[in-house]
């Protein structure tokens, strides 16, 4: 703010002092990234740094349609097996290296097989690559996979220097060299990481602030003095409760948009002894379970009405939504009878586990208060985030408040938590038609057949119900009035194309 | 003295290979998987199992431990899971902030404590012992977290004198440093003061009480003289020892106010890292600190045979 003023002053006295001044944009994050390594890496703050260090091959667009970015263009073969891309000409990495063919082909290699690499699965129907000419790939398929492409445009997507990661191999975390529009200075854990403007990017006309400093700070208050005070020039994830305020605050704005991903009740059905009680034998249960919650009062309560309530694994905002049932209105009377069929007339006791944050255990016992007048008596245990993943995976819980930072392509939302192998299936749910249509919607590139096939999945799901969604997160940046430009996209990203940090 | 020194060096090695052991099995014992909160959203199981195989979460607990040993004794304390730097250049990090931000703390504590503490026993009884004691009674009570909120809403968003958080090294930019690091020194060093007022006030009285300072007196000495010369250099013994021990438990890092002024030191580290399971930084940092604390300990022995003659070697 008092460099602002000073730039202020200056103009006023008639000095060009903008073009002196070097700027840097200083971003809050909520969190300390981890490895910065995209093929290591896990977090979704990591992700935001990314965004401006490293070019992936394809991008998106607000509204979730993909767009070149190192791809300029791309092309299917008829029976979906293979994938030919033309790459743009005249980019080079952070390190001079030259991007091209070579470089994607040995990008998608380390992706596969370092051992230490998250993006196996991400990339596991590509069963070849050749390189065709200098800027012309193509990928052979084992099965069609319509995922790929969004996947390209995430994590599993990003080009790292090959010179760079075989000379650092797992190690390349620490100097992580990109293409895309910053380059890595340093890094000082839980402090800062700061990327300078790279003058060879290829875009660089629409690159406008001279270096970036990402700054994390978990306490969401200070994150939110900081910005008032000047010290930081933009916030990610602002808190619900503080909205109001950044509204009436003339010198902030704000930007929203409603997340990819969800939050919901995730219950066991079949993963071990833990399910083995009435919640997880009986769907009636669980529905009585998701009737008897207002998912508006929710939102109301917790959130001061800005999230989403949800129902689905998609938001009701996105494409994949399924109109056939919209968010159900709270019917306290149809969970009794629900649960007087199922043999409970008298009501019955469940146990919920909940990470221990406080708006995630508030957010519970408004639900625990809402059920306890249909009969369901929670009992609610908050675990330490670890503790409580440990115990879901292993089964040992009965129900379990979690969420998912949500996927591009619909795919990332719904198929590793409802088929019978899905990688992150907690709840072991079963069920070989729901199997079917879910890997059918995977491999189909028409939208339709894709949607059909969703469809047909809800259906069957919301009749098992072994997931209860609530309602799904609305990133939240909070600016301050000089930085201009700013464009909110549902992955929660930070994208500082055309961004400028006006006077 | 140098014997002295000597035998507590040694006495303090089989406390370090406790406090090593102790925190090597607590952490292990703790529920939660840490290749679990590694892997984040996506579970591989095939390099989930990789990860454990490379950080040998699978060996039994005592092997797991004397590996650790084997490469600490070689100047290897391991690499963080979370982003992969080595421990070792970690503590390097941290250690220049938490040493700069327990020195700035310090020094404010004792430039209002020990002179409030002087005072309030000379005065004792009268209104200034009571002011005194108000005082230091509210900066023991005011927790840190809200006094370092209510700070940066003040001197940074309204008044706008100071960063309202953050870092900036000390040989980057001296003044600049310690601009930032004032107001989270300011708030750890309010609730030191107090304790070192109120230790500071009953080592005074006793020793105001003492013969010598009557005979002082008599002489005919200027109250000033009596005071600094005879009372206070008495006195002191206590007030070393309470603030190296104090300077020692600074050291370990100051969690609360790490964490409100974001500030890179041992306590958010070392708590990040429980919470993530990163058992090799756990793990370096408690050794780190507890070498730290024990030189402290020992230091305050030292200072206290350098101003108490009686208690030297005969």
């Amino acid at each position: 703010m008092i460099r602002t003023k000073h730039i202020a002053l200056a103009l006023a006295f008639g000095v060009a002092a903008t073009a002196l001044q070097a700027q840097d944009l200083r971003i809050g994050l909520q969190e300390d990234p981890d490895v910065l390594d995209p093929d290591q890496s896990r977090t979704f703050v990591g992700r935001i740094v990314y965004a401006s260090m490293c070019d992936k091959l394809v991008d998106i667009t607000p509204g979730l349609e993909i767009i070149p970015q190192l791809a300029t263009g791309w092309q299917w073969s008829d029976d979906g097996l293979q994938l030919t891309m033309t790459l743009r000409e005249g980019v080079v990495f952070h390190d001079g290296t030259a991007f091209n063919a070579e470089a994607v082909a040995a990008n998608i290699d380390r992706s596969q097989n370092l051992p230490e690499s998250r993006r196996k699965s991400e990339l596991g129907s590509i069963t070849g690559v050749e390189v065709v000419d200098d800027h012309t790939i193509a990928f052979t398929l084992g099965a069609p996979d319509a995922t790929l492409l969004a996947q390209f445009a995430d994590r599993a997507g990003m080009m790292l220097s090959p010179t760079a990661f075989e000379a650092a191999g797992t190690d390349f975390g620490l100097n992580p060299v990109c293409s895309g529009p910053f380059s890595f200075v340093e890094r000082i854990q839980q402090d800062r990481i700061v990327l300078d403007r790279f003058a060879d990017y290829w875009n660089a006309d629409a690159i406008n602030v001279d270096s970036v400093t990402f700054l994390p700070m978990p306490d969401t208050t200070v994150r939110l003095a900081n910005l008032r005070a000047g010290d930081l020039d933009m916030l990610e994830r602002l808190a619900a409760t503080d909205v109001a305020s950044v509204q009436a605050d003339d010198s902030l704005t704000m930007e929203q948009a409603v997340s990819l991903g969800y939050q919901g009740i995730t219950i066991n059905v079949a993963n071990g002894a833990g399910a083995d009680n009435p919640l997880g034998q009986d769907e009636r249960i669980r529905q009585a379970l998701s009737l008897s919650i207002d998912r508006n009062v929710i939102n109301q309560v917790v959130f001061e009405g800005a999230f989403a309530p949800g129902n689905q694994p998609f938001p009701p905002t996105s494409p994949w939504y399924n109109d056939a049932y919209p968010v159900p209105e709270r019917d306290v009377e149809a969970a009794r009878s629900l649960l007087a069929e199922a043999g409970f007339a008298d009501g019955i006791d469940i146990t919920v586990q909940v990470p221990n944050n406080p708006v995630q255990l508030q957010m519970m016992q408004v639900v625990q208060a809402m059920a306890s007048e249909a009969g369901i008596n929670i009992e609610l245990q908050a675990k330490e985030f670890a503790t409580l993943l440990a115990d879901q995976s292993a089964g040992d819980y009965q129900a379990s408040q979690v969420g998912w930072s949500g996927r591009v392509d619909p795919d990332g939302n719904i198929h590793q938590f409802m088929t019978t192998d899905g990688g992150i299936n907690d709840s072991a749910y079963s069920n070989p038609e729901v199997d079917r249509l879910l890997n059918e919607a995977r491999t189909s590139t028409d939208t339709d057949v894709r949607l059909a096939s969703y469809n047909a999945a809800r259906d069957i799901l919301i009749e098992d119900t072994p997931i209860i969604y609530l309602y799904h997160v609305t990133w939240i940046w909070a600016l301050d009035d000089a930085v201009q430009g700013f464009v909110p996209y549902p992955d929660g990203m930070i994208r500082l194309e055309g961004v400028t940090l006006a006077e | 003295m140098l014997a002295f020194i000597g035998r507590r060096i040694l006495i303090a090695i089989p406390t370090i290979i406790l406090i090593s052991v102790f925190v090597f099995t607590l952490q292990h014992l703790l529920p939660g998987d840490p290749i679990l909160v590694l892997a984040g959203e996506e579970r591989d199981p095939e390099v989930l199992e990789f990860l454990r195989e490379k950080y040998r979460l699978n060996d039994p607990i005592p092997v797991q431990y004397l590996a650790w040993v084997g490469n600490a004794l070689q100047g290897d304390l391991g690499i963080s899971l979370r982003t992969n730097q080595p421990v070792l250049e970690l503590i390097g990090e941290k250690l220049p902030v938490t040493l700069q931000l327990a020195t700035m703390a310090l020094i404010i504590a004792m430039v209002i404590g020990i002179p409030a503490g002087v005072l309030s026993a000379y005065k004792k009884g009268t209104w200034i012992d009571w002011v005194a004691n108000i005082v230091a009674l509210s900066g023991l009570s005011v927790p840190n977290f809200w006094l370092g909120i209510m700070m940066i809403l003040l001197v940074s968003v309204q008044l706008g004198w100071l960063p309202a958080s953050g870092y900036q090294p000390f040989a980057d930019d001296p003044l600049q440093s310690i601009k930032t690091m004032l107001m989270p020194a300011f708030v750890l060093g309010t609730a030191i003061a107090a304790t070192l007022m109120r230790h500071t006030r009953s080592a005074m009285l006793s020793v105001l009480k003492s013969d010598y300072i009557r005979t002082a007196r008599a002489k005919g000495l200027a109250e000033r003289v009596v005071l600094v010369k005879h009372a206070l250099r008495n006195a002191l013994v206590p007030i070393v020892t309470v603030t190296t021990l104090i300077f020692g438990e600074l050291l370990a890092g100051a969690v609360l106010t790490e964490q409100i002024f974001t500030i890179p030191g041992f306590g958010k580290l070392v708590v990040d890292a429980v919470f993530n399971r990163d058992y090799a930084v756990v793990q370096g940092i408690v050794l780190c600190t507890g070498i730290a604390f024990i030189f402290m300990n020992l230091l305050a022995d030292v200072a206290q045979r350098i101003l108490n003659p009686r208690m030297r070697d005969k």
